[in-house]
């Protein structure tokens, strides 16, 4: 396997946004995932939603862990620096590369091994620290690279390849980050682009820490019939309960929708986040509700998607920390070294 | 009897959670303000409260630091510990004990001074508080000594009125308590001692500071931003420092915020991943922990050795393996961490041996680690990082400037031609690297522990795996000249000895114990790995090295023997591992004995 470059050239009726680039400025190499992973359609989500909202293609960290999902991150966004790290390990990465320079846009991409196995603690722990970042998995159910072993996410008496039933209890992420205090929680279905688009969108638009769980069934192993990770099954038991979507500036009215399903929430960076609810008892802002509700579904066999939870006035882990504002690697040498004189008064505490 | 001056050993044993370490410390810091150089030394168990601690106080006019063998003074005050704390008194020393209860028959001494005084006795017509009475009895036995040793009252009030600046109703009964010790040794014991001390100048302006405090400001200084770090002892106060000096020197005046990031990480990996995370995104960044923290950090230091990632991390060393004597020294991580992670990987390693050297190691190694886009190990111990030690002031040259090696800006980048992160540009193994964010279009890269070109694209091709880990080869060669040299005191001896760190400590006494039999040597205090041509010709030069360290497989030795190919004959190991930190006895017993043993020639007489 080596690294594909993609032409350069595209069609010239491809629609520019407002920095005048085209999708393809934010597309990356080419993949080298199997035909038909799921975890493509992700990419292609990722470059749609930041070519529609216009975001500077060079403006991202990208971070990864070890898996099939993390090599995704050299398929979007080919102008921004990404680090495919250690397994289990992005989110400490990605804590630093944030607290590095707040300003940079942060990506994480995991997978269902790297989150909920290996990467469990640090999963749990940049949920709590509420690092402003997407942390976006890759959720197959099974390991790719190694050929098919269950994952965490892997439902029990949901089946392998071979037919042999998985026996141990699931780890719902998104259960534990609502547990844990994730300000943004939403899952969707990397076969219903309709739905991850614009969830992506309204993700980097959070600030504080936002997580989505995508569906990504993997085509190699984990596709077939006894499977709850296959393309058929996610499709028919999955029910979308809030979509989102987030638009640049104030919305123009125009639709109707039945009274208490659509809000449009003001973020603070003057777009608007727009919820469509589909379950009109629904409330997006009930943590706890979300928790309850989400366990439930499950225990129906059913996977709830959409914006499951959101508090627009989180805050993320700079404001706790109370980090200057100018990012840290950019603070100057007089700024950080306070010089000799200092370090005379200094000594003389030492004496 | 005559009198002697500022030399002698004295050891406090308490219990620990009782409120000594504070009396304790302000009478080691009461003969420092008296110009007397003292060493301490903290013994201490992995506990909060109720098992024994010791306090040692090394105090020597002519300035030994290191340990030294033997007790000449016993501060009694842990039941537990009589017996052997009673043993452990040299003939001819003192018992200091509280004689409220009686000394049990069985345990006296007819070659000790017993020196009873009735603590718990006193305490009781003066505090009314059972807590207060306990705390007391530290600072009223801390009285005594005062008035048994000499000491100036008045230096001590004076540090009971600056400690307790703020909280002045506990100033009162501290000097009261002071004064009834004082007042019972002046009026019932033969004070002071024969034993005892004066006003010297030999403390210089040097200052009394540990090796972790001067580490966290040292990173300060350096420009450390983000410091992430996992509570581990001895370790845990060169994170504290660092913050606590940040508080007072990195508060931006306008906003009040902070000009740093400081986080308790979940774990050690975490804390690693996010120091290495910083350092690709351009910050400077560090953190500390001990060698229980490095076994589980070395996946991802192979991880930044392969992807050339600056990191700086503090090992301060204490004593393995596994969790081993987690609050004793020693100097075991040398060969861990020198070659940490799996595959082809080696770090370059500092060992300081002073305060000063950690203030200025911290700031060296985040230079060295930009310079060289590789993670930077601080090799300290117990020893010196959570002892009080004598050090020479604290210097920062206002005209150094931050070394960040070689990172290309959005200029840059727009007059280069091409851009290959790991291309070699100027032929010393490192190439150019960008952060992230910087330019529209040129030089974002994608960074990985897999194989990738000089361009950093990824590839399996054999060439490229290979070209890649032989520039990786020629990049440690170019940090052999960019680590600190080893310091060498050469004098023509044909027999040499080398050592590092806090094994440095009792070096000079031993060196001045083996003079007076006719040992001479050359020294050399190795201050970095890799190294220098100097330690090669300091070996090379001499039929013998003596390798004196504190561990039990002679891990520098092995290092030496390993990255110098030296004939392993030359390299004489004189190894301490006990737990304590290495004395000066115990340096000239073992090379005594080898002289003897090999019957080497000795220098009987000074010829002119």
């Amino acid at each position: 396997m080596t690294f594909v470059a993609k032409p350069r050239i595209h069609h010239p009726n491809l629609p520019v946004n407002e920095l005048g680039l085209t999708r393809r400025d934010y597309e990356g190499s080419v993949s080298t995932l199997c035909a038909g992973c799921g975890h493509d359609s992700v990419s292609a989500a990722i470059v749609q939603a930041c070519a529609e909202l216009a975001l500077p293609p060079h403006r991202f960290a990208k971070v990864s862990g070890i898996g099939c999902s993390s090599k995704t991150p050299s398929y979007f966004l080919n102008r921004s620096h990404g680090f495919n790290s250690v397994h289990g390990r992005m989110p400490s990465v990605m804590t630093g590369a944030n607290l590095a320079n707040r300003e940079l846009m942060c990506i994480g991409v995991s997978g269902d091994g790297d989150s909920a196995s290996i990467g469990l603690g640090q999963f749990a722990h940049v949920v709590r620290r509420r690092t402003n970042m997407l942390y976006l998995v890759d959720n197959n159910g099974t390991y790719g690279l190694t050929k098919g072993q269950f994952s965490a996410t892997n439902d029990k008496g949901s089946t392998s390849k071979k037919g042999i039933p998985n026996l141990y209890e699931p780890i719902d992420l998104v259960s534990i980050a609502l547990q844990l205090g994730a300000s943004f929680v939403g899952r969707s279905f990397s076969g219903d682009k309709r739905q991850l688009v614009p969830l992506i969108k309204a993700a980097l638009k959070h600030k504080g820490m936002a997580f989505i769980d995508v569906i990504s069934p993997c085509v190699a192993f984990n596709n077939h019939n006894g499977s709850t990770k296959s393309f058929d099954f996610v499709r028919e038991h999955t029910s979308s309960v809030v979509n989102a979507d987030l638009i640049l500036g104030q919305p123009e009215i125009t639709a109707d929708y039945a009274e208490g399903t659509h809000e449009d929430v003001a973020m603070p960076d003057g777009s608007t986040l727009q919820l469509y609810k589909v379950d009109a008892d629904y409330d997006p802002y009930d943590r706890i509700g979300a928790l309850n509700y989400v366990q439930k579904m499950q225990e129906q066999g059913q996977v709830a998607t959409g914006l499951l939870y959101v508090d627009p006035d989180a805050v993320e882990c700079h404001d706790i920390m109370e980090t200057t504002g100018q990012p840290l690697n950019e603070l100057a040498e007089e700024t950080l070294c306070p010089g000799n004189d200092v370090l005379a008064s200094i000594n003389q505490g030492y004496r | 009897m005559t009198t002697k001056f500022n030399d002698f050993v004295i050891r406090f044993a308490n219990v620990n959670g009782s409120g000594s370490a504070s009396a304790n410390g302000m009478f080691a810091k009461a003969l420092f303000r008296m110009g007397i150089p003292v060493a301490t030394r903290n013994i201490f168990p992995s506990n909060i409260q109720g098992l024994p601690t010791w306090f040692e106080v090394r105090v020597s006019e002519q300035g030994y630091l290191g340990r030294r063998e033997g007790v000449d003074i016993m501060v009694a005050m842990n039941a537990e510990t009589f017996a052997e704390d009673i043993a452990s008194i040299l003939p001819g020393g003192y018992l200091l004990y509280d004689n409220s209860k009686p000394l049990p028959q069985s345990m006296a001494r007819d070659d000790i001074h017993e020196i009873g005084i009735p603590i718990a006795n006193m305490m009781l017509p003066e505090f009314a508080d059972p807590k207060q009475r306990s705390l007391f009895k530290n600072i009223t036995y801390l009285g005594a000594m005062a008035g048994l040793l000499n000491i100036e009252f008045d230096v001590i009030t004076g540090m009971v009125a600056t400690q307790y600046k703020g909280k002045d109703a506990l100033i009162e009964p501290n000097i009261r308590a002071l004064e009834l010790g004082r007042d019972y040794a002046l009026e019932y014991l033969q004070a002071p001692l024969p034993l005892q001390v004066r006003r010297s100048d030999a403390v210089g302006d040097r200052i009394m500071m540990d090796g972790n405090d001067a580490a966290g400001l040292g990173s300060l200084y350096g420009g450390a931003t983000v410091c992430a770090w996992y509570p581990i002892t001895p370790s845990t106060s060169v994170a504290e420092s660092f913050e606590n000096h940040c508080k007072k020197l990195r508060i931006d005046p306008e906003t009040g915020h902070k000009n740093y990031a400081f986080m308790q990480a979940e774990d050690e990996l975490s804390a690693i991943g996010i120091v290495i995370g910083a350092a690709w995104n351009g910050a400077r960044s560090f953190t500390a922990t001990s060698g229980p923290g490095i076994s589980l950090m070395s996946e991802f230091i192979g991880l930044a050795y392969f992807a050339e990632l600056p990191a700086v991390i503090w090992d301060i060393q204490r004593s393995g393996p596994s969790t081993g004597m987690p609050t004793r020294t020693q100097q075991g991580d040398l060969i861990g961490a020198a070659y940490a992670s799996h595959g082809d990987t080696k770090h370059p390693l500092l060992f300081p041996a002073t305060p000063k050297e950690c203030f200025e190691f911290a700031a060296d190694a985040l230079d060295l680690a930009d310079r060289m886009q590789t993670p930077i190990l601080v090799l300290s111990d117990l020893e010196l990082g959570m002892n009080e030690n004598l050090s020479d002031p604290l210097e920062w040259d206002d005209a150094r400037q931050y070394d960040r090696g070689k990172v290309l800006s959005a200029k840059d980048l727009d007059e280069v031609e091409t851009f290959g992160r790991y291309l070699d540009v100027d032929g010393d193994g490192v190439g150019y690297r960008t952060l992230p964010g910087t330019h529209p279009d040129k030089g974002a890269f994608f960074t990985r522990g897999t194989s990738r070109d000089e361009y950093a694209a990824y590839t399996e091709s054999p060439e490229a795996y290979q070209r890649n880990m032989e520039r990786l080869q020629l990049k440690w060669q170019t940090a052999r000249s960019l680590v600190p040299k080893a310091e060498i005191q050469s004098s023509g001896n044909r027999v040499g000895v080398l050592y590092y760190g806090t094994t440095s400590l009792p070096v000079p006494e031993a060196l001045d114990k083996l003079a007076t039999s006719g040992v001479r040597l050359d020294t050399c205090r190795v201050r970095a790995f890799p190294f220098g041509d100097e330690v090669a010709d300091f070996i090379a030069d001499h039929e013998l090295v003596f390798v004196v360290e504190q561990n039990r497989d002679g891990q520098m030795r092995t290092l030496l023997i390993n990255e110098l190919e030296t004939n392993p004959a030359k390299l004489i190991p004189i190894l301490y591992f006990a737990g304590l930190s290495i004395s000066a006895d115990y340096i000239d017993q073992q090379i005594s004995a080898y002289y003897e043993e090999h019957k080497l020639a000795r220098l009987t007489e000074v010829t002119s």
